[in-house]
């Protein structure tokens, strides 16, 4: 029976503290840089002139209007997209196509409906690993994203929320040194939205992996991000592609309070660079 | 009968509704449908019997009673005569189905996975699909001879173009994102293939199957009217020679029921299948 997905969101794991020493042992974080990275598609700029370094272990929200181009950069960044102008690095070396030591999130949670959540995140398994250590692996993310009574059922028999936690539980199955997000929680209801950002929160303290986390929400960039890149095109040059607009340190310690006086300000510039008025 | 169900739309995946009964529930459902489906049946039978023998609107030569039609069946079946019938028959639509549908499902899985393949041969297939297949008939008596070879052959030409169809279209349609996220993950070549597209096309792939019977089993009969010395198609001509309207009914009965049948067989597999895959 599918529940709704206000029900599940009640019901969404409790908050763990545990610092890095959690179940969940890590891999190595990585860190991706990009240089100087464009993209067209025919003669339509999209992007263009983009410089970043996410250090490893550090959360860097990609914060841009609809279309923009932020999916682009992350697509590019998990190798899905081979057409790309400049140089992307991933640890010391060029990211390649699927590139392995990335996975990604996606919008959408892609469980393939066949096959039951516990099978759908063994996809996300590295290649060469015992059978034994691949389902240890398997029970320790479903456990983190709250899923393990779930485990048997089929996406269709899960809500959104649950979906996208298994979407998750597959990304980290690999242990990459990168985790790309894609918008992972614009689908879901508010309340459901929430406990996914304190989830990641959680998956990020346990794991430690480095996150490039595209979002169009400017209060969860806010919430969950070290550094918040904004992109956006030049004013009156929509023509000329999308390029870094702003790239600005979120202050304080996460999990942050959302209702701060400092974020508050911050919230109020990023809306302006989005050109919105944040009334 | 369309040929890409709703099942590639995951919204409409999402909707069936089969997995929230119980077991008892669904038994008596399943009873009770029998029962409705062969409402109409009996129905027909009691009109028949009503028009023959209580009324005697038609005569026995127009339309014998359906007694007559049984008794006509144990009188072929105690020579022996009718088993050989239904053996022969059974046997061409097993083997013509067997080798269309493996040809349809290679030639389709080609197609749908090779986009240079695709742009290669499709075309061309379609091309042929456009002939109407029986009139692949004068041309296969000339080469083949309408024996044992030339019956399979034409059966497995109406087999044939079913199965490829759904394939093809189906592994076109496989949700491209379900295909990116297989890759993201690590899978290309033979499996991706076994983890994502097959799978993915099991539902559209059994309806093609079944249209594909039921056309095996009408170029059965077209390919025994033409020329045969056993089959029902052979009883049909037959008794039409003979005038022995009972004969023939009792061959149309037949073929109703092996029909339905052979496709309640492959009913149940897909149901299995469906189960793992879908």
């Amino acid at each position: 029976m599918p529940s709704a997905p206000a029900l599940e969101a009640v019901e969404a794991p409790a908050p763990v503290s545990a610092p890095a020493s959690g179940p969940v042992s890590t891999g190595d974080s990585l860190a991706v840089e990009f240089r100087d990275v464009g993209r067209a598609f025919g003669s339509r700029t999209v992007l263009r002139g983009i410089s970043l370094r996410a250090d490893p272990g550090e959360v860097v929200a990609v914060l841009g209007a609809s279309g923009c181009g932020k999916s682009t950069l992350l697509r590019a960044a998990a190798g899905l997209d081979a057409g790309c102008t400049g140089e992307i690095i991933i640890g010391n070396t060029p990211v390649g196509p699927y590139d392995p030591r990335t996975a990604v999130g996606f919008q959408e949670p892609r469980l393939l409906p066949w096959r039951s959540v516990r099978k759908n995140v063994q996809l996300g398994l590295p290649r060469g690993l015992s059978r034994a250590e691949g389902a240890a692996r398997v029970d320790e993310l479903l456990e983190l994203v709250g899923l393990a009574d779930r485990a048997h059922l089929r996406p269709r028999e899960i809500s959104g929320g649950m979906a996208q936690r298994a979407s998750l539980a597959r990304a980290l199955a690999r242990r990459p040194g990168v985790l790309l997000l894609d918008e992972p929680f614009g689908a879901l209801d508010a309340l459901t939205r929430l406990k996914m950002q304190d989830l990641l929160l959680d998956v990020h303290a346990q794991t430690g992996t480095t996150v490039l986390l595209v979002t169009h929400d400017v209060d969860e960039a806010l919430q969950l991000a070290d550094r918040i890149l904004l992109l956006g095109a030049d004013a009156g040059h929509p023509e000329a592609g999308a390029t870094v607009q702003q790239l600005l340190s979120v202050p304080g310690s996460r999990p942050r309070d959302r209702a701060s006086a400092e974020l508050a300000q911050l919230r109020g510039s990023l809306y302006a660079g989005l050109g919105v008025d944040s009334h | 009968m369309s040929v890409i169900p709703a099942f590639l739309n995951p919204a409409a995946r999402r909707s069936s509704p089969e997995h929230s009964v119980p077991a008892s529930a669904s038994t008596a459902r399943a009873g009770s449908t029998i029962l409705l489906g062969l409402a109409v049946p009996s129905a027909l039978l009691g009109l028949w019997w009503l028009v023959t023998d209580v009324l005697e609107i038609f005569s026995p030569v127009q339309l014998p009673a359906p007694q007559r039609v049984f008794d006509a069946g144990v009188g072929l079946a105690e020579s022996g005569a009718l088993a050989g019938h239904i053996g022969i028959s059974v046997q061409r639509v097993l083997l013509g189905f067997a080798a269309g549908a493996a040809a349809g499902l290679l030639l389709g899985s080609l197609l749908g996975l090779s986009r240079i393949a695709d742009r290669l041969l499709h075309p061309t297939v379609g091309a042929f699909r456009a002939v109407p297949s029986l009139a692949w008939v004068p041309l296969i008596l000339l080469w083949v001879g309408l024996g044992e070879d030339g019956k399979v052959l034409l059966i497995s030409i109406g087999a044939f173009f079913p199965v490829f169809t759904s394939v093809h279209s189906a592994l076109r349609h496989v949700d491209p994102q379900l295909v990116e996220a297989g890759r993201a993950f690590g899978f290309h070549g033979i499996r991706l293939l076994g983890t994502v597209q097959l799978p993915a096309v099991v539902p559209p792939v059994f309806s093609g199957l079944r249209l594909a019977l039921a056309q095996a089993w009408l170029f059965l009969v077209a390919s025994e009217l033409l020329g045969a010395a056993e089959g029902l198609g052979f009883l049909l001509t037959e008794s039409q020679n003979n005038g022995r309207t009972d004969r023939l009914l009792l061959a149309i009965v037949i073929l109703a029921i092996l029909g339905k049948l052979t496709d309640a067989l492959l009913g149940v597999v897909e149901r299995k299948a469906l189960k793992t895959w879908a």
